[in-house]
């Protein structure tokens, strides 16, 4: 029997969740020796053509990590959508936005501006742009197109299974490969559609290992300015930390190492907005009933957007901030 | 210890055996003079004038003291014969040479037919009975007095004759002294326990006021002498019905309940700090809840309608609305004010001669029978002011013999500001909430209004149930309500929580918040969020948990929970986000 | 067509609930814009709600709740008043008007009061305009456009 086919994408991504596959170690060659590894630009040389020339279908596992920032990760997310049986949001960026989300704070034209016109270190004074059609002699070159908006994969496509983390956690990565195999070797049924892999149901606290109470909280304060003690809650010692409106399946890595949770993993199974989640749940625990107090109080979040929409941005409820000219 | 039969002036007794002969005589009602014999005090027989004649078992005749010989089978006893009243006589003229003319021995003296003693009168008023010394030993248990010398230079002192520690000035020893020899007198700087000299501690054991409830005394450790020397217990033995326990002492306990009633009733606006009335500053400017205390019969005044220095007023001002109404303190009708003060002026009227002043906002003489009270009321001569009370002042001298205080107020039927001389001012102050009630309320998930009275569960529908179940509310603490309201509510609460006790289960509504186990994380962010106290954390399973009996399906925590693991039934996320879809699309 | 703003209200059951239900019994007037979310509490509107609503197309989100200290729950409305402008943040940094979202007390007697606060809330709705949301849904038709193109 022929060996089940997959395929590795990386569309808007930093290459993490990629070297997040590495890091499953050994597993890396039970997963070369399982799968006939037939698309991964960022490891082996494939061309996109060899993929537009695959039958319908005939790829069984695509696992799809980078955000839909352009028309080129749009396409080749259509491209393997179409060619995958099974196709998985790998990773925050394809999950929730992640990251590269966070330009939806902004707008492609306040970037290309920037990139192009404005950062100290460009010289531009023709004010010179790249063109996203030019014609040569021999033709017309095209790159693609900067959209406005970063969108998360299953705004685009059709998807499959959901695996979040930035990256995914490699022991959570080879969990899931060994369900994956199982699942092909010994033809057991597939989890419904639309199932979060390699997380927990629950919000990341559970995972932590810090001693929780009842929360009161009177001031924010940035990790840098406090020493934190390692054995308590973060939040409780006045630290945003994320945790407990993201879902774990971390195993909790950075509370551990004494930095608050950042919320990589996206919102918990119940969760539509991640961030106005949070919210809501430290709003409630504010130690203060004056309003210009509570006012205070959340005027002292540190960068309250970036914090609550670090992950999740264009898979939140509003998506992107609106910005009018 | 058996029980024998004597006869006493030829009437048999049957006694306790050794039991002594002057208590049986007593108890035959048979009058044997004594003065160093008290009930509570072993016998000592220093005044020897309680003899008496016997015959013994043996047959022969004696004279003894009949304080302190026992009683045995076949006793006869006499206690009016010639030969007694003689001895007694002879005493008595022997104890009189020595002693001073003390009401007590000028008494004893008529009674035994001595008006002169035939050796004259002493000087000394002590008469060297022992009993102050018996009593602080055997009773007080404080040994702080004692004999001193012998014969004719024995007294009574404290050892060495200086102030003793050991006193601890209960005043017993001055209670039982039949001379009044011995006085209680600021002593050593220490405070007297008793400043009414009567034996047993009056001060100690007492009925709080006529009314209370229960009318029971109760014991002051910090004064009985019990509690203070470990001896005394006298009242135990006063009491015919053994009621009295020492030992018993405050204590909590914890009862299991399937219903509570609230009824913490309100409190009564201080008026100092509405400092235009002169409260606490002008002479006779008085509350209500104290112009009723001095008409109660039990009160200060036995009643009476008096002011500081003891004389009747002649002139008196009711300001109604103190506090009340006001949007600076209260802006809600206390409610009781107006028809409490027509019946003050009613009182007035019928105690007293003096002119009544009434100022009044409105005079909502609602209810049954309020109406026509108030009719009485114009009947009875009373003045009424439409105005409120503006401020009390100390009147100007030109006006002062008409009365000290004046009244400043508005007359606003009349149309024109009046200024009224009077001796009492009467201040109607506003009922307030308790202090604690907040407090209280949250101790029993009860909502509290923003004027702090409890919140009932409907104001129509359920006016005396409360947001928790079981909860209910009566009287005053709901708001300010008068007796047959107040009375009313407290009936409708014991009835509600009565069914409720006979049905024995409580019914819940579907509506309140789970927590789905599987999803909560244990980051406890709901716990403090609960004003019900209806979520606990479970430390085994490290997980929040919704206590479904509290629950009151608010819906707080389910909008607090950062990882949607409340769910709130009957309002759930998912329901909410569909209403949402549904009516915008 | 003038603007006709589109409002969502969450109306606390005990107090603004019933205070419409007075408005409309004593034949008060007031803007039909409004669309009514019932819920047991001015403590259980989550800012998720909110967002969800401007999401969708509402022009503004208006939520009712029982004055300070008049709460059902005894404290409900202070927990919706901590979560209210953490709300109007968020949709501040969403780069919305925060006006949009306006929490106000109104108890079940204030049935003037009521239909006042809906009345003022539309008629600044209206100054601000329809909210239109940017880009938010994904224009697939110009998407795939673009891959034609190339």
């Amino acid at each position: 029997m022929a060996k089940p086919k997959l395929a590795l994408y990386w569309a808007s991504s930093c290459g993490g969740c990629e070297i997040a596959v590495l890091d499953t170690e050994l597993k890396v060659l039970e997963i070369a020796d399982f799968f006939d590894i037939v698309f991964w630009p960022c490891a082996t040389d494939f061309k996109y053509d060899d993929v537009r020339a695959m039958k319908d279908g005939e790829i069984t596992l695509t696992l799809f990590n980078g955000a839909i920032r352009n028309s080129e990760n749009y396409e080749l997310a259509k491209l393997l959508r179409q060619k995958s049986v099974v196709l998985c949001a790998f990773g925050s960026c394809a999950a929730d936005g992640c990251i590269p989300g966070l330009a939806n704070f902004t707008t492609a034209e306040e970037i290309l501006r920037y990139v192009y016109e404005d950062s100290p270190s460009t010289v531009n004074p023709e004010k010179i742009r790249p063109q996203t059609e030019y014609a040569v002699p021999e033709g017309v070159l095209s790159i693609p197109h900067f959209w406005n908006t970063v969108r998360n994969l299953s705004q685009v496509v059709d998807v499959d299974y959901i695996m979040p983390g930035c990256p995914p956690q490699p022991d959570q990565i080879k969990l899931v490969v060994d369900a994956v195999i199982d699942i092909l070797k010994n033809g057991k049924p597939l989890p419904p559609k639309g199932t979060v892999l390699g997380a927990d149901e629950r919000a990341c606290c559970d995972e932590c290992p810090r001693k929780k109470d009842v929360k009161t909280i009177k001031k924010f304060v940035r990790p840098h300015e406090i020493i934190p003690d390692p054995e308590i809650c973060l939040l409780e010692q006045g630290i945003l930390c994320m945790g407990p409106a993201t879902r774990g399946g971390c195993g909790a890595k950075c509370v551990n190492a004494g930095v608050p949770c950042r919320g990589c993993y996206g919102p918990p199974a119940n969760v539509r907005d991640q961030g106005a989640k949070m919210a809501s749940a430290i709003a409630g625990v504010l130690d203060a009933d004056d309003p210009s107090e509570i006012d205070a109080i959340i005027a002292g979040i540190p960068d309250m957007m970036g914090t609550f929409y670090r992950f999740s941005l264009p898979h939140s409820t509003l998506r992107r901030k609106q910005v009018r000219a | 210890m058996g029980m024998v039969t004597i006869r006493i002036d030829g009437k048999p007794i049957e006694v306790e055996e050794e039991s002594y002969i002057l208590q049986a005589a007593q108890t035959l009602a048979i009058d044997i003079p004594t003065l160093c014999w008290y009930r509570y005090i072993n016998p000592y027989a220093a005044c020897r004038l309680c003899m008496v004649e016997i015959t013994d078992k043996r047959g022969r005749v004696r004279m003894v003291t009949s304080c302190n010989f026992p009683a045995e089978a076949g006793l006869g006893v006499r206690t009016h014969t010639p030969r007694v009243l003689a001895t007694r006589r002879m005493n008595f003229e022997m104890l009189a040479s020595r002693c001073a003319p003390a009401p007590v021995l000028v008494d004893l003296g008529k009674k035994l037919g001595i008006e002169n003693p035939r050796w004259g009168w002493g000087e000394d008023t002590c008469i060297l009975c022992g009993l102050c010394v018996r009593v602080c030993d055997e009773v007080v248990g404080a040994q702080a007095i004692g004999f001193a010398a012998r014969g004719t230079s024995r007294t009574v002192t404290t050892p060495f004759e200086v102030d003793s520690e050991a006193c601890i000035l209960c005043g017993a020893c001055a209670a039982v002294c039949p001379t009044g020899h011995i006085r209680m007198e600021e002593c050593s700087g220490r405070e007297i326990v008793h400043r009414e000299i009567t034996l047993g501690p009056n001060a100690a054991i007492s009925v709080p006021f006529r009314q209370a409830v229960p009318n029971a005394p109760r014991i002051d450790p910090e004064y009985c002498v019990h509690f203070r020397t470990g001896g005394c217990k006298v009242c135990a033995q006063v009491c015919p019905m053994e009621c009295i326990d020492h030992e018993d002492e405050e204590r909590r306990e914890e009862i299991e309940v399937g219903a509570v009633i609230l009824a913490t009733g309100f409190q009564d606006l201080d008026p100092t700090p509405l400092k235009q009335y002169g409260y606490g500053k002008l002479p006779n400017v008085i509350t209500s809840m104290e112009f009723e205390r001095m008409n109660s019969a039990a009160g200060s005044t036995d009643g009476k309608i008096l002011m500081e220095g003891g004389q009747e007023p002649r002139s008196i001002a009711i300001l109604h609305c103190i506090g009340s109404r006001d949007e600076k303190h209260h802006p809600y009708c206390s409610r009781v004010c107006c028809m409490y003060a027509l019946k003050f002026a009613h009182l007035v009227k019928e105690k007293t001669t003096a002119e009544v002043y009434q100022l009044y906002i409105d005079l909502r003489s609602f209810g049954k029978g309020y109406e026509e009270f108030f009719q009485r009321i114009l009947t009875e001569g009373v003045n009424l002011i439409r105005g409120k009370g503006a401020e009390v002042v100390p009147a100007p001298q030109s006006r002062r013999d008409e009365g000290p205080l004046l009244v400043r107020c508005e007359d606003t039927l009349a149309g024109r500001f009046r200024e009224i001389p009077v001796d009492m001012v009467i201040l109607c102050t506003a009922l307030e909430a308790q202090q604690d009630a907040k407090e209280t309320g949250r101790k029993f998930g009860v909502s509290v209004g923003a004027d702090g009275w409890f919140i009932e569960r409907h104001p129509k529908l359920g006016p005396v149930s409360t947001t928790t179940d079981g909860i209910f509310l009566a009287g005053a603490c709901q708001g300010p309500k008068d007796i047959p309201d107040a009375v009313a509510q407290g009936g409708a609460a014991a009835a509600q929580a009565m069914s409720l006790m006979i049905r024995g289960e409580v019914e819940m509504d579907a509506a309140c918040a789970v927590v789905d186990e599987a999803l909560c994380s244990g980051c406890r962010l709901c716990n403090e969020l609960c004003p019900y106290g209806a979520i606990s954390f479970d430390i085994e399973k490290t997980l929040s948990l919704v206590n479904a009996a509290l629950c009151k399906a608010c819906g707080t925590c389910a909008a607090g929970c950062p990882s949607g693991a409340i769910k709130g039934l009957h309002f759930t996320d998912q329901q909410i986000y569909a209403e949402i879809e549904g009516i915008l699309s | 067509m003038s603007f006709e703003p589109r409002l969502v209200g969450f109306l606390c059951n005990w107090c603004s609930y019933t205070g419409a239900d007075l408005a409309g019994t004593a034949r008060m007037k007031y803007p039909p814009n409004m669309r009514v979310i019932r819920v047991m509490c001015s403590g259980r509107v989550d800012p998720n709600f909110i967002l969800e609503a401007l999401a969708h197309g509402a022009d503004g989100v208006l939520v009712l709740g029982c004055h300070p200290g008049d709460c059902h729950y005894a404290e409900g409305n202070y927990k919706c008043r901590k979560r209210l402008p953490i709300t109007k943040r968020l949709v501040e940094g969403m780069g919305i008007e925060p006006q949009r979202v306006r929490l106000e007390w109104v108890s079940a007697s204030e049935a003037s009061r009521f239909s006042e606060v809906v009345t003022e809330f539309t008629e600044q709705i209206r100054v601000l305009g329809p909210l239109k949301l940017e880009d938010w849904t994904f224009d697939r038709a110009a998407a795939d456009a673009q891959l034609e193109h190339n």
